[in-house]
């Protein structure tokens, strides 16, 4: 019983707390209070993060299931940085406080943590981002194919953002008058009238969709009619 | 006869070869992409650049609001997105300095802190020596919360931030001390790659307080169509991918040179490889397309 009506009652109350200091200048200081229990819970949320990263790789070692050797590289990686990062071992002693270890920075690239992120970390991230220009080729040569009207449409609207988010745009069309009556043909100008006008607005559309279904659902959990967020058990 | 059959037999030989096209094993794809970047980058490629009425319009935000004022930079990204954002984040910065506004540096990405340092220890310090820390400039670090410290930082910056990121206090810092919300900003800058970002600065921090502020944003490719529809009202400006970037460091070094141009260059470098690349794109899409066109009309023939 409590385990259900307490957690509805919180987040009545911050819900309603919430609403009503947009409105009322005298609940702002509440909605400061359930602000920060907020930002406090959501640093929990990390540490939750850490133990679910833990339940699920231990399990897939112990069970050896395939890619267990990976498994294996997060969990030493996640407790190398773990542990160097919080005893801050390496640290660059503090000029001001030279005898007090935890005054160092751990974070300048002369320290173990510092080092592993700015020459590990970072390249390794930037790596997997980049990757996606060989599979995004890979996948266009495959799948962007003039089937029919709609994919027609795709096709051309892709041909000009892709041109137009280059210098060959202004290569191509930069000779037609700003002024002129075919400037609405220029590359930069058809990106322009796609992005602002055919895309804002539909952006925009599913935008205030998402607002209303946003504000339909925050009445729900509010009202105690959704219940979905609360344990089966 | 002859000449006839054996023109048939090169058109077969023609339409095969566009058929088989289709089933090009990727890692041809894949070399080619690694060229058309590769090869720019090692010829320093640099292409003129033509600022867009989105670039033009972040420029001049910062432009229009009082040298001196406070203004408030947020890192939303980390390094995976750095090559794409971190161009323009420095062209920002130098933007900034140049025109002697006080910088708060904070970042509601975990990482976002890192990058923030980073723009500071390579334009900050080197280019503007005369940015004290405290006084002209403040790195708030990381805090947790999502878009739940953008709302704490609309009414209460203290309650969100006691200290900066070296654990100093915020009432010790005289930049931020007399501060006690968000509209204490002329401008905030949310540099994003997605969530929490520069839509949850508008959403949450130009929302309640439309006129105390203006808010630029700068963004990835993928992630702009979610800007795209508070452009240009609820956001003044935006600058939108390594394009974005280019463009606006083009502005910025016209107005105010730097020492070392490559230094806020990076956009414009990083174009060189994006133009050849887009192109390889267009030629493959297309080559697809006629690969299907001929492995249809080889079906139809048989």
């Amino acid at each position: 019983m409590l385990q259900r009506t307490i957690p509805i009652a919180i987040l009545c109350l911050s819900g309603v707390i919430m609403i009503v200091a947009y409105f009322v200048s005298f609940a702002v200081s509440w909605s400061e209070t359930v602000n920060v229990w907020f930002n406090i819970l959501s640093a929990v949320a990390f540490v939750l993060g850490a133990g679910n990263l833990l339940a699920v790789n231990l399990e897939k070692i112990s069970s050896r299931r395939p890619g267990w050797a990976y498994a294996a590289i997060t969990l030493v990686s996640f407790f190398f940085m773990l542990v160097v990062g919080l005893l801050k071992l390496g640290a660059v002693p503090d000029p001001k406080n030279p005898l007090v270890h935890f005054a160092g920075d751990y974070e300048t690239s002369a320290s173990p943590y510092g080092w592993m992120y700015e020459y590990v970390f970072s390249p390794l991230t930037s790596t997997m981002f980049g990757l996606l220009a060989f599979y995004v080729a890979s996948a266009a040569f495959r799948a962007f194919r003039a089937k029919n009207v709609e994919s027609i449409l795709l096709l051309g609207t892709a041909f000009i953002i892709l041109i137009a988010q280059t210098a060959a745009g202004i290569f191509l069309t930069g000779w037609i008058p700003q002024d002129s009556v075919f400037a609405v043909l220029r590359f930069d100008s058809l990106k322009v009238g796609i992005t602002e006008h055919i895309q804002t607005a539909g952006m925009r559309a599913i935008t205030i969709g998402i607002a209303l279904g946003v504000a339909a659902t925050s009445l729900r959990l509010i009202l105690g009619i959704d219940k979905s967020y609360l344990s089966k058990n | 006869m002859t000449t006839h059959m054996t023109t048939q037999r090169d058109n077969a030989g023609g339409s095969s070869f566009l058929a088989r096209l289709g089933n090009l094993d990727r890692r041809w794809i894949f070399l080619a992409m690694g060229l058309s970047i590769a090869v720019p980058i090692l010829l320093k490629l640099r292409f003129p650049e033509y600022p867009s009425p989105m670039s033009r319009a972040t420029f001049d935000a910062v432009e229009s609001i009082p040298e001196g004022a406070p203004v408030l930079l947020s890192f939303d990204y980390d390094p995976a997105s750095a090559a794409e954002l971190q161009p323009m984040a420095s062209a920002l910065v130098h933007h900034c300095a140049s025109r002697h506004q006080k910088i708060v540096f904070m970042a509601l990405w975990p990482l976002g802190k890192q990058q923030a340092d980073k723009t500071i220890e390579t334009v900050l310090k080197p280019f503007h020596p005369e940015y004290k820390e405290g006084v002209d400039y403040v790195q708030l670090g990381y805090q947790s919360g999502n878009e739940g410290v953008i709302k704490l930082m609309a009414t209460n910056i203290p309650a969100q931030y006691p200290t900066d990121a070296s654990g100093a206090a915020l009432k010790d810092l005289p930049l931020v001390a007399g501060m006690r919300d968000l509209s204490s900003f002329k401008l905030i800058a949310s540099i994003s790659a997605g969530y929490p970002g520069a839509k949850e600065w508008v959403q949450y921090a130009n929302g309640p307080m439309p006129d105390a502020f203006k808010v630029v944003g700068g963004s990835t490719g993928v992630q702009v169509s979610q800007l795209l529809p508070y452009y240009p009202h609820q956001m003044e400006g935006m600058l939108v991918a390594v394009k974005g970037a280019a463009e606006y460091e083009m502005l910025v070094e016209g107005k105010y040179p730097i020492a070392q141009p490559e230094v806020i260059g990076q956009g414009r470098v990083r174009m060189g490889p994006q133009l050849v690349a887009h192109l390889l794109m267009i030629g493959l899409i297309v080559l697809g397309n006629i690969a299907m066109v001929a492995g249809r009309s080889r079906g139809g023939a048989r």
